[in-house]
């Protein structure tokens, strides 16, 4: 391996923080460390403003009549969450900002493929980011981040063609960035650095480059058709003028199934770093875990029927789309046993990003199990499109895919910054996050299935009671958010110096300075060990 | 169950019993599962956890007998529960012989309820209990949903097309219905009731009240007001009596069922498919008659057909 | 680590990594329009199959003559890019300009011919759906359809044309300058594969929107 220099002094030794000062040199940078963390201001700020939308909606929802909005209103801010959230946040989040920062130094090399690209990819997404914000603020849009027709193409009143704009700009961002990781996995890595001595990160991050690259072309197109549609009132998707709604649905879903997938799969990825290096233990079953990335990316293309189980599809498409949705089950339930295998015998600290780790196990074995609910076709009939639903992919996404997010964030923020962060704090706001997702989603599993429909301002008082409780549970888990924005930033100016590697963990990206050089590496490193090779030599703390 | 605090709706038609139990049975591998992974978890990092900072983990390699036994296992769950789904799903998705047919129109924002005996309900249902309801829906502009929890049955409403299912209530009372399908601004006002009533009653609500005239002669008036018979009754155009429910041989050698939604294309985009031996004559009636109309025309089209219980499946 | 070769970029250790890596990145990026393009033509194909009648009406309305003349220089024009790879590896830079000349000539042909002749007369038939839609016949509303589809999958078709007739020009200009040699022409041959995915395309346009009409 490379020599794992001890540095000290960060202020007197130049790295790609201090390399070169002023605004052009972050606006115009072509370094991969730099974009991530354009990137990770810019989703920050979008991950706050859809949560703000969330804020006000469950407000709202207090009281049966609702509390604060009108139904108008509240349709828009729903439908802003979800775009702002799954668009401008949640697909760009690990694979944007930590995938950009540590895919070049996890596999020894200097930065990505094509770093230009990379800088185009933020661009591109903010210039999306800035249409989709346009749309809020010149009145809002009303069809949900869904845009079935012929709402958006011909009844909505709202801003559709400039959302639909933003996500189309955005999707481009997302495509360039799965073909820079593409391309850089497959042709940088360092001497010795086989395919199965790759980091599970890594696996993660090229499953979901391939969804990227193969799936938003699809959604881009659909978009553009409804935009065309809406412009010029042409029937593609209104039956009116001889279009085909349902054509919508498949053509819509057939993107957004896989892209849920690219929402959860890097922070499997994430989750399996975490848990090895807080038990100082070799992954279990290291080629299980890879293949079944490769596995869930692949199916991910197959099951986009199981969103339009009571479309009117044909009941043979549904028994085909439900046997498949089972099948995409499997991987993932064989990752959960691997990462729970990890931690025996192991030698289990319990810092934050450990904290997080577990969290995710939990929930999105929780969560992952209700995806089973809404697989089995009987049951789907049931709860479609109530809060059942809703409760499910927010287990994912959120007691998932957010966890594992911050986890990473945590992990690797010495190596980003340089600087520790207080972990009683940070552990607090994990606890904090953990008690406040529970309270405020478990409800809504209740909620559904006793037929409350999602998307509704106003809604029958029965349901009163469990609304008011995952409201509650809402408050906290803002709360819970909001904790690691103050300290993080904190830590930036006043925390502790960290050194190379504060944890001990294996990884190429631990063998440099924190924070590392522009270059990454002084030698490009050559790789002698499997990943996670603990236990071959005592790892120093450094 | 619990008293006051529900989880689940009441159950009042035949499947609703069906699909809670599959319900019961996944919250319960779902929870077990859940309490498996998270107790081994916790009882792995309390037990493993690090006592000091040189402390050493034992490595432990892979293990292929583990990892087919984890495979596996979910595997025969998986299957059992698909299995399971799948087959509630097909039964529940075929109505019995003989459903009363009530036709169901969505529109922005409510709900249009005609009987074939002429009552039109205005976001309300009144069913007699015990009997196979099949609704036949259709939408006016947006997509719509309607759902009713009590009866575990819901169906997208669509433009365009018929959709449709089928309940049968097995406890009288009174029910919520929903729109289940995002349509703008009011679609959480989109709802009601549906009113499960004992046979008598419900023939006492039917009789009574105002009382619009049936579909079928509504349809058939209709039938000559918008001159069809001056075609149809002349054999330039196919004959309407026993074509309900039969095989149609088209022009271009393909054959079709003459259901709803072939009834409804050939009114309002008749080139779309023509009959054998017959001439593209038929202008459209695309803009002439409502949804309402198109269904009452349909009712009278079924009531000249010789098929037993005249609901296509 | 790095030595003096200024077309060595910082990232890659040598030229033949960044030559692979290229490669490799033009292909990931033509998987991404071949879903593009495929999304496109399934929407188109699922309309087809429901309004044949309209889409085949649609169909002969449109000039077989231009697109046939249109499919032949654009074939040319992939011949000639072939032979501009060609000289290139083989360092000749007279062949090299001559052939990318060519090649630009005959794309700006193409789109010249798709604009002047073949939109405009669209254009004036009143055949063009949202800007100038006269047509009233039967089946009017499919038949706009399918001349949206036309107008759309043509259009960004022409699009990446354009983008070609601009990549192309940037290899004239370098070519000129003596940026190319048969160690360093890397860049030509993945602007080759792009012109030649974007002639593909058109291939399969052709005959899906002029050929359908039952005319043969």
């Amino acid at each position: 391996m490379g020599t794992a220099a001890v540095e000290t002094g960060i202020e007197s030794r130049v790295h790609y923080l201090n390399a070169s000062y002023g605004i052009k040199s972050w606006l115009l940078t072509t370094d991969h460390k730099r974009i991530a963390l354009l990137y990770l201001v810019s989703i920050t700020f979008f991950f706050f403003v859809g949560g703000s939308a969330a804020v006000l909606m469950r407000l709202n929802l207090i009281e049966p009549q609702g509390a604060l909005l009108e139904p108008a209103t509240y349709n828009k801010l729903f439908s802003m969450h979800g775009i702002i959230m799954v668009f401008l946040f949640m697909i760009p989040s690990i694979p944007a900002v930590l995938g950009n920062f540590l895919v070049p130094m996890m596999i020894g090399a200097r930065d990505l493929a094509f770093p230009r690209l990379n800088l185009l990819s933020w661009y591109v997404f903010m210039v999306g980011g800035c249409f989709t914000l346009y749309a809020v603020i010149a009145g809002g849009v009303d069809t949900g981040w869904t845009f079935y027709t012929p709402l958006s193409t011909t009844y909505s009143n709202t801003n559709v063609i400039s959302a639909a704009l933003g996500v189309f700009i955005a999707g481009f961002s997302s495509i360039l960035t799965g073909l820079n990781f593409i391309v850089t996995i497959h042709k940088m890595r360092a001497p010795g650095l086989t395919w199965f001595r790759l980091p599970l990160f890594i696996w993660a991050i090229y499953s979901t480059s391939v969804i990227q690259i193969l799936g938003t072309p699809v959604l881009a197109i659909s978009i553009v058709l409804v935009a065309l549609e809406r412009l010029i009132h042409v029937g593609v998707f209104d039956p009116a003028v001889g279009g085909d709604p349902i054509l919508f649905q498949h053509l819509f879903w057939f993107y957004s199934h896989p892209a849920v997938y690219i929402m959860i799969l890097p922070s499997m990825g994430v989750i399996s770093e975490l848990v090895t290096a807080f038990s100082k233990k070799r992954i279990f079953g290291y080629k299980f875990i890879a293949f079944s990335s490769v596995a869930i990316a692949a199916i991910s293309f197959l099951v986009w029927g199981h969103h339009m189980f009571v479309s009117g599809q044909s009941v043979y498409a549904g028994i085909v789309f439900s046997a498949l949705s089972f099948a995409v089950a499997i991987p993932s339930a064989i990752k959960v046993f691997n990462w729970t295998a990890t931690l025996y015998k192991g030698s289990v600290s319990y810092q934050a990003p450990m904290l997080y780790a577990i969290g995710f196990i939990g929930l999105f074995t929780m969560g992952g199990l209700t995806g089973l609910f809404l697989a089995t076709l009987a049951v789907d009939v049931h709860v479609h499109a109530t809060y059942f639903v809703v409760a499910h992919f927010h287990y994912i996404m959120v007691g998932g895919a957010v966890m594992g997010y911050l986890g990473g964030i945590h992990y690797w923020w010495p190596k980003i910054t340089g600087r520790l962060y207080p972990d009683g704090w940070a552990r607090l706001a994990a606890a904090i996050i953990f008690v406040g997702f529970n309270l405020t989603f478990f409800p809504q599993y209740m909620l559904g299935y006793l037929g409350m429909p999602r998307r509704y301002a106003i809604y029958a008082p029965e349901f009163q009671v469990l609304n008011v409780m995952s409201s509650a549970g809402a408050s906290v888990l803002g709360v819970g958010y909001l904790i690691p924005l103050v300290y993080l930033v904190w830590s930036m100016r006043y925390g502790p110096v960290a050194g190379p590697n504060p944890w001990g963990a294996k990884g190429l990206e631990w063998q440099t300075p924190s924070p590392p050089p522009t270059e990454n590496f002084e030698e490009t490193p050559i790789v002698t060990e499997e990943a996670y090779a603990y236990g071959t030599e005592e790892t120093q703390v450094a | 169950m619990w008293q006051g605090f529900p989880i689940r709706p009441e159950q009042a038609s035949t499947i609703a019993r069906g699909v809670d139990h599959l319900y019961y049975f996944l919250t319960a591998v779902d929870l077990f599962f859940t309490a498996v992974i998270f107790l081994t978890v916790f009882y792995f990092a309390l037990r493993y956890r690090r006592r000091s900072e040189k402390e050493k983990a034992t490595q432990v390699e892979g293990s292929l007998p583990l990892e087919v036994l984890w495979t596996f296992i979910p595997l025969v769950f998986v299957v059992v529960i698909f299995l399971w789904g799948t087959n509630l799903y097909i039964r529940n998705s075929r109505p019995p012989e003989a459903s009363m047919e009530i036709f169901v129109i969505g529109k922005q924002w409510m709900w249009k309820l005609q009987h074939p005996e002429g009552p039109m309900e205005i976001n309300e249902l009144h069913v007699p209990v015990g009997r196979p309801i099949k609704l036949t829906m259709t939408s006016e502009d947006v997509i719509h949903n309607f759902y009713v929890p009590a009866f575990r049955v819901q169906k997208d409403v669509v433009p365009g097309m018929y959709t449709s299912i089928w309940f049968q209530a097995t406890v009288t009372g009174r029910y919520h219905f929903f729109c289940n399908q995002y349509c703008g601004t009011n679609h959480s006002l989109m709802g009601g009731y549906v009113t499960v009533m004992k046979p008598g009653d419900y023939e006492q609500w039917l009789s009574g009240g105002i009382r619009g005239e049936s579909m079928v002669s509504a349809g058939a008036k209709l039938y000559e007001q918008l001159a069809c018979i001056t075609c149809h009754g002349t054999g330039k155009g196919p004959p309407f009596v026993d074509l309900f429910g039969k095989p149609v041989k088209l022009s271009d050698g393909t054959t079709v069922i003459a259901d709803e939604a072939y009834i409804r294309e050939s009114v309002l985009y008749p080139s779309a498919k023509i009959v054998a031996g017959y001439q593209p004559l038929m202008p459209t009636y695309k803009g002439q008659v409502s949804e309402e109309q198109l269904l009452q025309l349909i009712a009278y089209i079924k009531s000249l057909s010789s098929v037993e219980g005249k609901v296509a499946k | 680590m790095h030595s003096g070769n200024t077309a060595l970029a910082e990232q890659f250790d040598d030229l033949e990594q960044q030559h692979e890596a290229s490669s490799l990145g033009m292909w990931v990026f033509l998987a991404t329009e071949v879903m593009f393009f495929g999304g496109l033509f399934t929407a188109y194909v699922i309309f087809r199959n429901l309004y044949l009648p309209a889409f085949e009406a649609g169909s002969r309305l449109l000039d077989v003559r231009i697109g046939a003349f249109n499919t032949a220089v654009l074939l040319c024009s992939s011949l000639t890019m072939a032979l501009a790879v060609r000289a290139a590896q083989l360092g000749k830079k007279g062949a090299l300009i001559t052939f990318l000349l060519l090649t630009l000539l005959l794309g700006l042909t193409f789109v010249g011919v798709k604009l002047a002749l073949e939109w405009r007369h669209d254009y004036i038939e009143g055949l063009v759906p949202g800007v100038n839609w006269t047509f009233d016949g039967p089946d009017s509303r499919h038949l706009e359809l399918f001349f949206c589809f036309y107008f759309f999958m043509t259009g960004v078709h022409a699009l990446h044309m354009v983008i070609g007739v601009g990549v192309l020009t940037a290899l004239i200009i370098m070519a000129w300058r003596g940026k190319f040699s048969p160690q360093r022409y890397n860049t030509v041959e993945m602007s080759g594969l792009y012109w030649h995915f974007v002639d593909i395309v058109w291939i399969f346009l052709f005959p899906l929107l002029y050929l359908i009409g039952g005319r043969y």
